[in-house]
């Protein structure tokens, strides 16, 4: 079937009399909605999937990588000393936006969690951290662990990489994989439409061959089918991204932490993502109809 | 109009036709006659584009068959109303709405065609039938309908195979009068048919022709029917 404006444009007015010169399949209609219904609903998840992951995959590569710390390991009386060198050392390092010693409280804050409140700091050999923050082109770390060695022994830098890449590597595959599920989601409805619609045309031969006898073009033939599992696609999709952006809305949220599990989900102009579903699955069943039409026409007499 | 050139047709391994020559000038009226299994059917479907020949040529006014897209053959469907032997209707359709089938398909809607599908339902005496559904319609009544879509579109001719073979003598009367009333009005008409009766019939109301298969071949039958 050739496919172009006109027969666009006839398809959305809608033709009462051409629809009616198909029976109505109640069984398949209601499998057809089904099926795009339940494939609408994995596709929101396979989404949230990927705009979470890729939320993710930025919060970590974009903080972390501007984030760093030195540790200070030295004997109690050269600590103080060691700090002060070490942040003259950051002063002079091109790309540091800012670098500063914790302070004690912080430092007690920060171990709070594990060893409770009231640590004896001042008795412990706990290292002295300082907080460096890069600016936007980043500093070369390599250089500055040569030159904290060099100047101040006792400071270790970790500029977070080590465990950073490969967290925002696999958010970043988790990203890809939620993508081509959203994909074989829609290969899946194409292939569920085709056979729908090759089982409809063969279960309507004697329709087909009536049209024919009384001079129906096959674009017209093929257009009542296609309209026919366009519409059905459209509103079992629209059933299923409605299901599943409730299911998405009442996924218990982490608060402000993007973390894993809790963060599936929606933000922002992410939420109208979804609502694309119902007219993609309703493109790719018109075109699977279309073609299913026009090669089951071409081969009916 | 119609036209056959040395027309021949097999299927699988037998010629059935072979070296057939048939012109239906426009308003003529012919009857089509022959033993059954003679291939009737198949030359019915050979002038409307249902079937290609196997050699020759069929011309549909004026263009060469085996030229022709598959949509011109839908538009020569158009121009040539057809009544098959085992007539077919979209059973989930009330009657008067698979009479109107041919106008739907061409895009016209039968509520333009309002007086003239009522006229046309009351002239095949199934006015009060309109709203049954095909399966519910007596054999006779199947034939009457079919007829009634075939003309709708008022087209050239008419080609109708064995259009009383399933009713009785009064009934094939009556539907042989519809048809040389299309006859009058200018369409040509050809009609597949064994019984010989009509055709005597018919001869007594109109100019007819009658072509005669046998043994592969169309031979104008002579005076003696
Ligand atoms: N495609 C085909 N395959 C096999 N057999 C065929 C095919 N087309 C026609 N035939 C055979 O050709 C013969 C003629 O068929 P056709 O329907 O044209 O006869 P007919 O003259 O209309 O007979 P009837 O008077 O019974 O309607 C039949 O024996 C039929 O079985
Ligand atoms: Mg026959």
């Amino acid at each position: 079937m050739r496919f172009d404006l006109q027969t666009l444009r006839a398809m959305l007015a809608g033709d009462r009399h051409a629809d009616r010169v198909v029976p109505p399949t109640g069984f398949t209609a209601q499998l057809t909605v089904f099926a795009s219904g339940a494939m609408a609903f994995l596709a929101v998840f396979a989404l949230a999937l990927s705009l979470a992951s890729g939320r993710l995959a930025e919060a970590w590569g974009d903080e972390l990588a501007r984030t760093a710390t030195i540790r200070i390991v030295a004997p109690e009386d050269q600590r103080a000393i060691q700090t002060t060198a070490a942040l003259e050392v950051l002063s002079t390092t091109p790309g540091i936006a800012s670098a500063r010693a914790l302070t004690d409280a912080e430092q007690q804050a920060l171990l709070a969690p594990w060893f409770g409140q009231d640590l004896p700091l001042d008795t412990l050999p706990v290292p002295r951290l300082i907080e460096i923050i890069a600016a936007d082109q980043g500093f070369d770390a390599t250089g500055l662990r040569l030159r904290l060695a060099a100047e101040v022994p006792g400071a270790i830098l970790d500029d977070h990489v080590r465990w950073r890449e490969p967290l925002v590597s696999a958010a970043n595959r988790l990203r890809l994989l939620g993508w081509t599920a959203a994909l074989l989601i829609l290969g899946a409805v194409a292939a569920m439409v085709t056979l729908a619609a090759n089982a409809a045309l063969a279960a309507n031969a004697q329709v087909v061959a009536v049209l024919r006898l009384v001079g129906a073009t096959d674009r017209y033939i093929a257009q009542a089918f296609v309209r026919r599992f366009t519409l059905r696609a459209f509103a079992g999709s629209a059933a299923g991204v409605v299901i599943g952006l409730i299911a998405v809305w009442f996924m218990p949220s982490g608060g402000d932490t993007p973390s894993f599990l809790t963060g599936i989900g929606f933000q922002g102009t992410g939420w109208l993502v979804p609502l694309l579903l119902p007219f993609i699955s309703a493109l790719v069943a018109l075109l699977a109809t279309a073609y299913a039409a026009g090669r089951a026409l071409r081969t009916l007499t | 109009m119609i036209e056959l050139e040395n027309v021949a047709y097999s299927y699988g391994g037998g010629e059935l036709l072979s070296d057939i020559s048939v012109k239906l000038a426009p308003g003529s009226f012919h009857f089509l006659t022959g033993p059954s299994g003679a291939g009737k059917t198949t030359l019915l479907k050979l002038c409307y584009g249902a079937l290609l020949p196997t050699s020759g040529h069929v011309r549909l006014f004026e263009a060469d068959v085996r030229t022709l897209e598959r949509d011109d053959i839908a538009m020569i469907r158009r121009k040539v109303g057809v009544v098959h032997q085992d007539v077919q209707f979209l059973d989930h359709l009330p009657v008067r709405d698979n009479v109107a089938l041919p106008l739907t398909v061409s895009g016209r809607h039968a509520e333009a065609a309002g007086d003239d599908l009522g006229e046309l339902m009351a002239w095949v005496g199934l006015t009060n039938r309109a709203e049954a559904l095909p399966p519910e319609l007596s054999g006779g009544e199947r034939q009457r309908a079919a007829l009634a879509r075939a003309v709708i579109m008022s087209p050239d001719v008419v080609l109708a195979d064995e259009p009383t073979g399933n009713v009785d003598w009064e009934m094939s009367q009556r539907l042989l009068k519809l048809l040389v009333e299309l006859n009058r009005m200018g369409k040509t008409v050809l009609i597949a048919t064994h019984d010989l009766s009509l055709i005597r019939a018919a001869k007594a109301q109109v100019q007819a022709r009658v072509l005669r298969i046998s043994n592969r071949r169309v031979q104008l039958a002579g005076a003696d029917l």
